[in-house]
């Protein structure tokens, strides 16, 4: 079982848009950027017009672990955690998990796309790697 | 320069250093400022400030047992300005402050400290409880769902770019361990004081590469103080007094996973702008190492080695020893000496530039001394100088 977010009405398009098959990131709708985590002002215009806005869900792996360390007894390691920039939202970086290849497989630069995984009332946003 | 507008560390104390520890944390925390006092010549009336990081943690107590309110209460301090908080560039932001409040006459002498009990809060939960949640909020939601749910998984991925973009082994990163585990083998109190060698340090497990288990601090028990005084006050002082020559600190995103880079890269660019001082003035650092990697990347950041040099800057380990041409860590870091979280750096960096590090003393009469704290998202540091 992974740690789950509380939902707020700012962070519950992120955290839910999974349902839909959707990857939601807050975007400004005066000055058109993306920013996160999700919060009611723009971080580069200070407008507080902004929405979350599906994107594509595909990016490239900026930066990777393998975790080796049962930081509880039922953790089932070892698995990636990476950090991975959008496509679709430059300079939004997600903490997140590459699933679905060895861990050995994972590389910097690599190119994934979002997948979610259902647990409780949240849609987890993990990544794989596209051909 | 006009000594009386400037900032001093005069008395610095430190307790016992270790592992589910029996006393107080309130003793621990009144041990080291009894020391620091003894050294500076200093009775506790002269006290008119107090300085700390985080402040009391009530959800954490172990992280952080004793916050300012109880210290200056449980002491009898008549504060005239007093400050702790997390909401700062990193433990010795609390130093910065303390500085802040001396030059513009709010105080004299300001108790800066800093107390860990995360040994003994693991080891007597129903004492020091950890208070948990059902569902994680904060900046804790970006991380803790996918499982990163310690600082060894975020600061991994810093370190597996330097690995992949600028070659960094396993080998030349060694180094930072190794040589802390040999100093601490000179300092009586530090907390891990056995040998390390380079095969053991190879064969250690992983923890989140390419950081393994020996690359990591460890959870310990410690009351660290420094007392900042004003320039004006020192003739009030018996001890030789550590002029804090230049400070920088800096926050770019408090995340740990939207900052472009780490925090220390622009603190250490920051702090050569405010002093005449150079690089290769600097006799000794005192590197944070709570990680490692941290003080390969703050070697990399201060300008000892050009950004992507820190591997080979260090690599073999001699000029980082405690007879190299940059004595590093020279108590044991945090890795060895005890995880006092930022305080131990300064301390130890007061220590040497005294001369008063008995075993471990570096020789040729050490004049200036850099000192730093966290480097992640938030990053503070201290150029000091004996005058």
């Amino acid at each position: 079982m992974r740690p789950l977010p509380r939902l707020d009405s700012i962070n519950r398009d992120f955290w839910t848009g999974g349902e839909q098959g959707e990857l939601r990131i807050m975007c400004c709708n005066d000055c058109g950027t993306f920013f996160h985590p999700p919060r009611p002002v723009c971080r580069h215009c200070l407008s507080d017009h902004v929405a979350t806005k599906a994107v594509s869900g595909t990016g490239v792996v900026d930066t990777f672990t393998i975790n080796h360390q049962k930081w509880h007894p039922k953790m089932e390691v070892p698995f990636v955690i990476a950090r991975v920039e959008l496509d679709d939202a430059p300079g939004v970086y997600l903490t997140t998990n590459i699933v679905g290849c060895e861990v050995s497989e994972v590389d910097i630069g690599d190119r994934v796309q979002v997948t979610f995984e259902k647990q409780d009332d949240i849609f987890l946003p993990l990544f794989v790697k596209t051909a | 320069m006009n000594k009386n507008n400037e900032a001093y560390i005069t008395g610095i104390g430190q307790s016992e250093i270790g592992k589910n520890l029996l006393r107080h944390p309130l003793l621990l925390t009144v041990d080291a400022v009894k020391e620091a006092l003894d050294e500076a010549g200093l009775s506790i009336a002269q006290i008119d400030g107090v300085s700390t990081y985080p402040g009391r943690v009530p959800q954490m107590l172990g992280f952080s047992p004793i916050g300012a309110d109880e210290l200056i209460d449980a002491l009898g301090i008549k504060a005239t300005w007093y400050a702790g908080g997390g909401e700062i560039s990193s433990q010795l932001g609390a130093v910065v402050a303390a500085v802040g409040a001396i030059r513009t006459g709010q105080a004299r002498h300001v108790i800066c400290y800093r107390t860990v009990y995360e040994a003994a809060a693991l080891a007597r939960p129903e004492e020091y409880p950890m208070q948990r949640r059902d569902r994680v909020e904060g900046s804790a939601q970006w991380t803790a769902p996918f499982n990163a749910l310690s600082p060894a998984t975020w600061f991994a991925q810093y370190a597996m770019r330097h690995v992949k973009k600028y070659r960094l082994t396993r080998e030349q990163l060694a180094q930072i361990a190794l040589t802390d585990r040999a100093n601490a083998l000179l300092n009586p109190r530090a907390l891990v004081r056995e040998p390390l060698t380079m095969d053991e340090y190879l064969s250690s497990r992983m923890v989140a590469e390419p950081l393994c288990l020996l690359d990591c601090d460890r959870y310990t028990d410690a009351s660290t103080v420094l007392i900042v005084s004003a320039g004006e006050a020192l003739d009030e002082v018996k001890c030789t007094p550590i002029r804090i020559a230049a400070m920088a600190g800096s926050v770019d995103r408090h995340s740990w996973d939207q900052a472009e880079w780490m925090a220390s890269y622009a603190t250490g660019r920051d702090l050569w702008k405010r002093t005449d001082y150079k690089p290769a003035d600097v006799d000794t650092a005192q590197l944070y190492d709570g990680f490692s990697f941290l003080a390969l990347t703050w070697l990399e950041a201060l300008g000892f080695c050009d950004v992507g040099e820190g591997g080979r800057f260090i690599e073999g380990g001699k000029r980082i020893a405690l007879d190299g041409e940059l004595p590093l860590n020279t108590f044991g870091g945090q890795i060895a000496g005890g995880r006092l979280h930022g305080f131990g750096f300064a301390h130890e960096a007061v220590v040497q530039l005294r001369g008063l590090g008995g075993e471990r003393q570096i020789k040729g009469n050490p004049k200036v001394a850099v000192a730093t704290s966290g480097g992640g998202p938030l990053a503070t540091a201290l150029l000091l100088a004996r005058d």
